[in-house]
């Protein structure tokens, strides 16, 4: 490699990076201010309606100034260097999973051979921290949410890494590129739909994990308000208490992303149709824009259709108790995802 | 590039040895217990650096992701953990003197005689030849090895689970 065009790839690399950030900062402001309005017609309420004017849409630009000129309090009992650090583990394990998410079929940050195994290991750098915010708190919530959080996020690591291996074990590659690739023409083609019933399953066992990995309702236990006060990040203002929401919400996205790479198709469109114009080697710049454009938008599409979904489950289903939490994973979850890969691997050792 | 891959290179280096002297090092075993992550998180990038993808994402899912936390919730769980005194005077310095220049020799000895093999190369899939490995030619020790883990589970299950009446 000469070095223009090493300095080219890592230009490109860089500004894609920025776009990651850019993009996620968006989603968030508008998965906070979706929150609250899902929340709000739930509960047979309007949710915010006056900053902004249209529904209350700048609501959470305004919160997000606000917490951004909030006084940095560090309680003075609190183990500071762990506090300050705490949360840039948070949020940098939940970044370091955007590397590989495949919004379409240009913009991946790095296809890397082992993708999705890649996620799975990065997601346990938030583990530690979580860890780490709980203890340099000194606060004996703070300490019992991390607690339960890390507790949690161990145990439900075991599902997720189960029911991601039905998708991995047909396609055959840990690649995400390669993952989402298999599933182009139409609905029927999608890993969730093509394989019938393994693939369903899986992706169900996989959705309901995921809403444990992020500490969602019904699996919230680490935050519960009404016994913990509010978890691991009690202790936290300001600045550092905003990058865990953002971590949290990024997170929302992150597994939402992975459910619609692995299972619903990824970049591609449910009916062959709407796809974008195909991209060959001597394709245009145009043509090239376009399709890539066209494929970011059924990504983000379905993947923000699944935050949704998590939102509409957190405000309908009420919080379990922590031993009917481990029972779920460990004796419901377990078992029969277990059952799951054995039987298509079974399926595809006959279908040779 | 060249310069710059060796920037990176340095830096992890750096971060490895520098993380595993705090883990060493440090009074209170809450930093060597965090310090342990950024060591983890150096051995794998050194991991990359040899093209072995698939055991730094191993190392980080394992070490990181398993033994650190059970090593965090282990001081987590201990009673008293801040107060409690680390013994860390030396004893028999004369004598120790000499397993730790033979093993000083030993590894320098090592370092300048091995070939080292400098040569950046690019990543290839590694995942399906080591599948195919502790299916094939290492399947006994593969499965020696789960036999161990899984014996290890349920004795640990056994500790934890049942009491003798007079302990309880």
């Amino acid at each position: 490699m000469t070095f223009s065009t090493a300095m080219t790839s890592l230009i490109l690399k860089s500004s894609f990076a920025i776009g990651v950030v850019t993009f996620v900062s968006l989603f968030v402001l508008l998965a906070i201010w979706l929150e609250r309005k899902v929340a709000g017609h739930m509960q047979d309420r309007l949710g915010p309606m006056e900053t902004g004017g249209w529904h209350g849409w700048s609501q959470t630009i305004a919160d997000a100034i606000k917490l951004l000129i909030k006084e940095d309090i560090i309680p003075d009992a609190a183990d500071k260097p762990l506090f300050k650090l705490a949360p840039y583990i948070v949020f940098a394990g939940t970044m370091a999973s955007f590397a590989v998410i495949p919004f379409a079929a240009m913009l991946i940050g790095a296809d890397l051979n082992i993708g999705v195994y890649y996620l799975v290991a990065v997601s346990s750098l938030v583990v530690i921290g979580i860890l780490m915010a709980g203890w340099s708190s000194n606060n004996k919530w703070a300490l019992y949410g991390s607690m339960r959080s890390a507790a949690q996020m161990v145990s439900y690591e075991i599902p997720i890494g189960l029911s991601l291996l039905v998708p991995i074990m047909l396609a055959g590659s840990l690649s995400m590129g390669d993952l989402v690739g298999l599933q182009e023409g139409g609905m029927h083609h999608w890993t969730i739909f093509s394989h019938l019933p393994f693939a369903l399953i899986a992706f169900v066992i996989y959705f309901w994990a995921s809403l444990a990995e992020t500490n969602r309702t019904p699996f919230d236990l680490p935050e519960a308000e009404s016994e913990l006060v509010a978890g691991y990040h009690v202790e936290y203002s300001g600045m550092r208490f905003a990058m865990f929401f953002l971590a949290e919400y990024c997170n929302m996205f992150v597994v939402a992303a992975v459910a619609t790479a692995l299972f619903l198709g990824g970049w591609y469109a449910p009916i062959p149709f709407l796809d974008g114009p195909d991209v060959g080697a001597n394709s245009s710049m145009l043509t090239q824009i376009l399709s890539n454009g066209i494929g970011f938008f059924w990504f983000t599409f379905k993947a923000t259709m699944l935050v949704l979904v998590q939102m509409w489950l957190r405000w309908t289903l009420p919080r379990l108790r922590v031993d009917q939490l481990m029972h779920i994973c460990w004796k419901v979850f377990l078992p029969f995802s277990f059952v799951n890969v054995l039987l298509v691997s079974l399926w595809i050792a006959l279908r040779k | 590039m060249e310069i710059l891959q060796n920037i990176v290179f340095v830096f992890f280096v750096l971060l490895t040895v520098i993380s595993a002297g705090v883990v060493v090092f440090h009074k209170r075993i809450i930093y060597s217990a965090f310090a342990l992550l950024f060591t983890f998180f150096g051995v794998a990038a050194l991991y990359v650096y040899l093209a072995a993808d698939f055991l730094a994402a191993s190392q980080v899912l394992i070490y990181v992701g398993g033994i650190l936390t059970l090593i965090i919730f282990g001081v987590f769980l201990t009673a008293k953990i801040t107060t409690l005194e680390i013994p860390d005077e030396t004893h028999q310095r004369y004598i120790a003197l000499i397993p730790v220049a033979l093993l000083g020799v030993g590894l320098f000895w090592m370092i300048f005689s091995a070939p080292w093999d400098s040569t950046l190369r690019s990543v290839e899939p590694t995942t399906k030849p080591l599948g195919k490995l502790l299916l094939t030619e290492y399947l006994v020790p593969f499965e020696v090895a789960s036999m161990l883990l899984l014996a290890a589970l349920i004795g640990a299950m056994r500790l934890a689970r049942f009491y003798k009446k007079e302990e309880v």
